[in-house]
């Protein structure tokens, strides 16, 4: 003991007092969970379910929820076929399912997709009452993306949480001895990063997630929006400039090459050695920690996480990728469909659920924020808030069709990429951008 | 026992046996089974992605007739202006130099070389290997930080940074080009190949009698022999690069700054993931155009008897 020193026993004491916290959120559940009365749902009889969600990024996510859906069955006899697919190729299936009415009865997609289709999706709201009145309520981004026009259209699963990931021994060589909080001060860390010879990098290619992720967040952090609150195109404003002016900067400091990057490259980047630090999920730090390799495991032990800096808007603007459960009208049993979908987010099946995916997977109802798995590894807990602090797809305004759209033709990363690389002056990038959102956002 | 009733009555059979020995019922009755599948599979799709593309579909609901709309958006659109641009480019370039390799490729495959057919198989090997397959390969060779080309060049001494085979515009369009010529270079010259084979080795024999050097046997004998078989390969390479959606969407996702966004790329984006199909429709069928315009030229400009029969065009 006699070697614990300050920065230790500061990260004991914090670990303490979120315990404490933890354990009144647990005591808070607990006893709301005696209050709730049990949702009666009637499965019907002779009831299959196929169910299609996106593949994992970690493997335990995968195994888990297949354990879990194993045991669903055991326990009520209904047969379920579970399907997965590379995430961005279910969003496809599910619209193509939307269109000609057929296909799996519950699909777990990803972002806004029940807004693109909610009439063709099963009501839920009894489903999602029930959980949000047992777990301490739904975060408001998961209220966002699961209910259209007062109910509930799709089960949120939670999102996969973003964060910076860095080396913390190049950060400190750099002359940092903490993580600055704040746009002005990542970017001097980045810009040390670049000095010391050990660069950073955010992809800049036509990456679905990580692309849109971290454009989105920097974009929202100095005030610009795609849209206002009225789903007019406000992106061409001072405020846009502003964040195209600081990722002119930023860019200074990548990596060469982010231009080129897909969702997979800073992973494989990073765990290479080549990077030191990007945004991403937890996957680089469970592909490192689980890795046989000793050059990954001594790794593991140096990688940190990070919020997004804030940027002068005084809050965080994390935009993250989302899952929502949809069931849709055609399916034959739809009870059966909600049956499954309440098993699988009750706490004997979500908490272990979580902690197989090691944290992948962020949730959207406030009493699993005291899941262990959020404290038993320290590096961890940045990824505990996404979903509390999100800011849903197609903010400031509603999501629907036009935001789910926007997103896909990369409109928000090909801005602040043709802004950073110099292709385009911040100016004309905002405009052409402008020009194109138009086009999605008219009526 | 009750004996079953003949299917068919006497003058009934007489009626089926003269409408089968009838050349266009039998003809007719032979071509169904094709024409249902072609109907059903090529036609049917076609007609239906070319009305998709006159509405405002968007995938989940059901759309409105909106005229040329979809085509006056894509004009004055930038991205799908430069897709065009980049589909043009790409085929042109990618299209020109597999006719000059392959054709190239041919004539040394058809010299007696040892281990002619071993050498023959291996020409193959990159049409053979799937596209999203070799098109991951390319992804690692041309990776931004685990490039082996880079590396082995770094290396060598010869670089000093590594080379940002796809994260620059202009370095991106050769980059995938490059990737669809190392494709689709054994398709065009094992076609050509044939080909020349089936050129009679009399023809060489009386033109060197008549003393024409190589190039002129070339210019006069291989090559106007040829230009039938030329137009059929170059109309298909022409297609398939036209057409080419796996290897970009592997490699660049039509990035960066959607400098290698084809038209087949962008209509994917638009139309699926970002729920337009309309608009992806409209974007697909304005491909057709093109591809007819190669067929055309291909069929109309190569295929000219006089002038393979060493007349001249009137």
């Amino acid at each position: 003991m006699s070697n614990i020193d300050r920065r230790n026993f500061l990260k004991m004491t914090a670990g303490l007092a979120a315990g404490a916290a933890a354990g009144d959120v647990l005591a808070a559940a607990k006893k709301e969970a005696a209050a709730v009365p049990a949702l009666h749902l009637k499965p019907e009889k002779g009831a299959k379910l196929r169910v299609l969600r996106w593949k994992q990024f970690v493997q335990g996510d995968g195994d888990l929820w297949l354990a879990n859906t194993k045991k669903f069955t055991e326990k009520t006899g209904i047969e379920v076929r579970l399907d997965a697919e590379g995430w961005e190729d279910v969003r496809p299936k599910a619209a193509v399912a939307a269109n000609i009415g057929s296909g799996p009865d519950i699909i777990i997609s990803t972002f806004e997709d029940a807004h693109q289709y909610p009439d063709k999706l099963v009501d839920v709201s009894d489903v999602c009452n029930y959980l949000g009145a047992k777990y301490g309520g739904w975060y408001d981004a998961a209220k966002a993306y699961g209910m259209d026009k007062g109910k509930w259209v799709a089960v949120p699963q939670g999102c996969a949480g973003n964060a910076i990931v860095y080396r913390e021994s190049q950060v400190k060589a750099a002359g940092f001895s903490s993580f600055p909080k704040d746009t002005d001060g990542f970017l001097k860390l980045m810009q040390a990063l670049k000095a010391k010879g050990t660069p950073g990098g955010f992809a800049l290619g036509n990456a679905t997630g990580d692309g849109n992720c971290w454009c989105h967040s920097l974009l929202w952090a100095f005030g610009g929006k795609l849209v206002d609150e009225k789903n007019n195109v406000a992106i061409n404003s001072p405020e846009t400039i502003k964040a195209l002016e600081y990722a002119k900067e930023l860019y200074k400091t990548f990596i060469p090459g982010t231009l080129s990057w897909l969702d997979p490259n800073n992973n494989k980047a990073f765990l290479g050695g080549d990077l030191s630090l990007t945004y991403n999920g937890i996957s680089i730090y469970y592909a490192a920690k689980n890795s046989t390799d000793p050059k990954l495991k001594a790794m593991a032990e140096d990688i940190q996480h990070a919020h997004f800096p804030i940027g002068p808007v005084g809050h965080p603007t994390e935009l993250h990728l989302f899952f929502p459960m949809m069931i849709f009208k055609y399916s034959k049993y739809p009870n059966a469909a909600k049956e499954y979908l309440r098993f699988m987010m009750e706490k004997e099946q979500y908490e272990p659920w979580q902690q197989a995916a090691n944290g992948y997977v962020t949730q959207p109802l406030k009493a699993y924020e005291s899941n262990p798995i959020w404290t038993v590894d320290p590096k961890n807990t940045p990824y505990r808030d996404a979903m509390k602090i999100m800011i849903p797809n197609g903010y400031a305004g509603t999501m629907g069709y036009a935001s789910a759209a926007a997103m896909a033709d990369f409109i928000v990363v090909n801005m602040v990429a043709e802004a950073a690389s110099g292709s385009k002056t911040p100016k004309e990038a905002a405009e052409a951008a402008e020009k194109r959102a138009q086009r999605y956002y008219k009526v | 026992m009750r004996r079953a009733a003949p299917l068919l009555k006497p003058q009934d059979t007489d009626a089926v046996r003269r409408l089968l020995e009838n050349r266009n019922f039998l003809g007719f009755i032979f071509m169904l089974p094709g024409s249902v599948l072609l109907l059903l599979f090529l036609t049917y799709p076609l007609g239906l992605g070319t009305w998709l593309g006159f509405t405002d579909t968007k995938v989940g609901r059901a759309g409105q007739f909106v005229g040329l709309d979809n085509y006056q958006f894509l004009l004055g659109d930038a991205v799908a202006r430069l897709s065009l641009f980049n589909t043009l480019f790409y085929t042109i370039v990618a299209s020109s130099v597999k006719f000059a390799l392959g054709l190239w490729l041919a004539i040394l495959l058809n010299q007696n070389i040892p281990f002619k057919s071993a050498i023959r198989a291996v020409v193959l090997l990159p049409f053979i290997v799937p596209t999203a397959l070799s098109a991951i390969a390319f992804w690692w060779i041309y990776d931004a930080q685990f490039s082996v080309v880079s590396w082995a060049l770094m290396k060598m001494g010869l670089i000093h940074s590594y080379i940002d085979f796809l994260g620059d515009p202009w370095m991106a369009r050769m980059s995938t080009i490059i990737a669809n010529i190392w494709r689709g270079v054994p398709f065009v010259a094992i076609c050509l190949l044939a080909g020349l084979q089936t050129i009679p080795p009399s023809l060489y024999e009386a033109a060197s009698i008549d003393g024409a050097k190589p190039s002129q046997q070339f210019w006069y004998v291989t090559l106007p022999l040829l230009t039938p078989i030329i137009a059929v390969v170059m109309t298909f390479s022409v297609l398939f690069t036209f057409t080419d959606f796996q290897l970009i969407y592997v490699l660049t996702r039509g990035g960066p700054l959607n400098a290698t966004h084809l038209m087949a790329t962008l209509s994917f984006q638009r139309a699926i993931p970002g729920g337009a199909l309309g608009e992806g429709a409209a974007l697909a069928t304005a491909m057709i155009p093109f591809l007819l315009a190669a067929i055309l030229f291909s069929y109309f400009g190569l295929q000219r008897r006089a002038w393979q029969q060493g007349g001249s065009d009137k």
